[in-house]
């Protein structure tokens, strides 16, 4: 998938601990422009740290990210400007309760980009018809179900046009019947070419939607490849024994 | 209790006298809370009725009664008490203003984080520790008389200024407690959120935290100023002519004390009400959940904010 242009993301070497645990220990990834990867792996095993490392949430320990062959975690670069440039969407919304739902997803084009606030608003409102949220415009987000939540949250990160989205569980706090909802979200964009990391517990999903997966374990990715030879013919032990466990869930 | 045959016989509709059923327990509800109010308003009748005749029929009761209690000098001296208490209300209106602003400097300061803004950290820590620790009426004492006393040229020797600044430096203090507390109960992800938007630290602070802060404490603030309320009284200690000073004027005068009772009363006329705001907008809060973006929207609403329709800009 290495073209000739530099990839949309690439990440070299990443170490990352929380004082004495390693919570991230030498992760290598690289993400083609329109790929969509998903990061599978237990609680802890790192998914989570590695997306707010790669939106610099974290600062990190040793390595090095680069978002379109421009490093990141260089000194002295400007982390806002970064940060335009990568969407993140919470496992827990994280939607700003005191805001309408307009201002929750025009606040940064208004704010960072500086765009009017009437061509903000056009443009947030054309985001949230296409997903089906255009009369809750108007509310505050505790008026909204989990499901509709999550996705004024994606819209939101989507309102600043990131060239690279990372999805930290957005399903995992929704009630089951939610959940598809979310889904169909994140398909929708994959179709339309958005470069995606997605943290994720939905196998199933995962295999739909994903171009490659990346199982995690103990900070590293231990093992990656295609959907089809991930959850069909895993190499690594680990990695059979986590996917063994989730068949035993009921959730694959 | 349910043999009855048919299905209505068990439901709302069901034979009245039989043990159980919705109207028996009905009257008997009706029964007990009609004895529970009946105690109640005896026994309160029974506690109040023997603190009264205690009272009454103490030994030095006819000299307090003709002390405290004089009809007359109470409505003589009511007008004068009244058109006081305007220079309590226009202390409290003016110092109210500048706290809010000064303490939201010193909880914005203390909150920071960024190294290069430790000396303003440090600054605020400070000011915050010796206010919160000096007595309300030794500020008002040293502000005062201490700097008109300096006799220096220009500096103004107005007492009611003095009142102002003093009661601005004493509660700032105590605001900005409450104030750092809001923010502190912000959730990181909240921050997380706007910086993950490209939101400078000052912008999540000034769009994302502080909106929300300052909603969750609009009832622990509104506490301080009832306490600010009755403090305004201190000041009388430097000859600003308010409420309590006129009462002990027209104390000095008549030798007797009715009117610290028409000043007492003035205070709980006006004070209660806001007492009482103050728990309902708690008690609110707390029936609606009292989760972050609850008590948020709440509160907004409770201060009349109105809340546009679809999308309006």
């Amino acid at each position: 998938m290495t073209g000739s242009a530099a990839a949309a993301l690439q990440v070299e070497g990443l170490w990352k601990s929380f004082g004495p645990l390693d919570v991230l220990q030498g992760i290598d990834l690289e993400v083609a422009e329109h790929e969509v990867i998903a990061l599978i792996g237990a609680s802890g095993s790192g998914k989570s740290t590695l997306l707010r490392c790669i939106n610099l949430l974290e600062t990190i320990d040793e390595g090095r990210i680069f978002i379109e062959g421009e490093e990141i975690t260089a000194k002295g670069v400007n982390v806002d400007r970064i940060r335009r440039r990568v969407g993140i969407v919470f496992q827990s919304f994280n939607l700003f309760p005191h805001m309408r739902v307009i201002d929750n997803v025009t606040l940064g084009p208004r704010k960072v980009l500086k765009r009017p606030a009437s061509d903000a608003e056009a443009d947030a409102m054309r985001l949230l018809e296409r997903f089906g949220l255009a009369e809750k415009a108007g509310q505050l987000p505790d008026r909204l179900s989990g499901g509709q939540q999550q996705r004024v949250a994606i819209v939101r990160a989507l309102a600043m046009q990131p060239d690279l989205l990372l999805l930290d569980e957005v399903t995992s706090a929704l009630d089951p019947e939610l959940v598809a909802e979310v889904l169909n979200v994140i398909r929708e964009l994959a179709a339309g070419g958005m470069t995606m990391l997605i943290a994720t517990h939905e196998m199933g999903f995962a295999r739909d939607i994903a171009n490659r997966v990346c199982f995690l374990d103990a900070g590293r990715i231990l093992e990656q490849g295609p959907p089809a030879q991930i959850f069909a013919e895993p190499r690594e032990a680990r990695t059979r024994q986590f996917l063994t466990r989730i068949i035993e869930a009921g959730r694959l | 209790m349910t043999a009855q045959g048919g299905p209505d016989a068990t439901s709302r509709g069901g034979p009245a006298s039989l043990p159980g059923s919705r109207a028996q327990r009905r009257r008997d509800e009706r029964t007990s809370a009609l004895r529970s109010t009946l105690v109640a308003f005896l026994s309160t009748f029974v506690v109040f009725g023997v603190l009264v005749y205690i009272v009454v029929n103490s030994p030095g009761w006819p000299a307090v009664q003709a002390s405290f209690f004089a009809p007359d000098i109470f409505w003589s001296s009511l007008p004068g008490i009244v058109a006081a208490f305007l220079v309590n209300i226009q202390l409290f209106l003016i110092s109210e203003v500048l706290i809010l602003a000064l303490a939201l400097v010193l909880a914005v300061a203390r909150s920071s984080t960024a190294p290069v803004l430790f000396p303003v950290r440090l600054m605020a820590t400070v000011y915050v520790d010796i206010f919160r620790a000096l007595p309300g009426v030794l500020v008002i004492y040293i502000l005062g008389f201490g700097i008109p006393g300096l006799n220096l040229p220009g500096v103004p020797t107005d007492p009611f200024l003095y009142a102002i600044v003093a009661l601005t430096l004493i509660y700032s203090a105590y605001v900005s407690e409450v104030y750092r507390a809001g923010i502190a109960s912000i959730h990181p992800s909240q921050t997380a959120a706007a910086r993950s938007l490209g939101l400078s630290q000052p912008q999540a602070l000034r769009y994302v935290v502080l909106p929300q802060a300052i909603r969750r404490v609009v009832p622990p603030l509104l506490n301080d100023f009832i306490g600010l309320q009755k403090d305004t009284v201190l000041v009388s200690y430097i000859g600003v002519v308010e409420i309590f000073r006129q009462s002990q004027i027209v104390e000095a005068g008549t030798f007797n004390f009715t009117p610290y009772l028409a000043t007492a009363l003035v205070f709980l006329v006006v004070t209660i009400p806001l007492a009482r705001f103050t728990d309902w907008l708690v008690a609110r809060q707390a029936r609606r959940g009292g989760g972050a973006s609850g008590a948020a929207s709440q509160v907004a609403s409770a201060l009349g904010r109105s809340r546009g329709g679809q999308a309006a800009p």
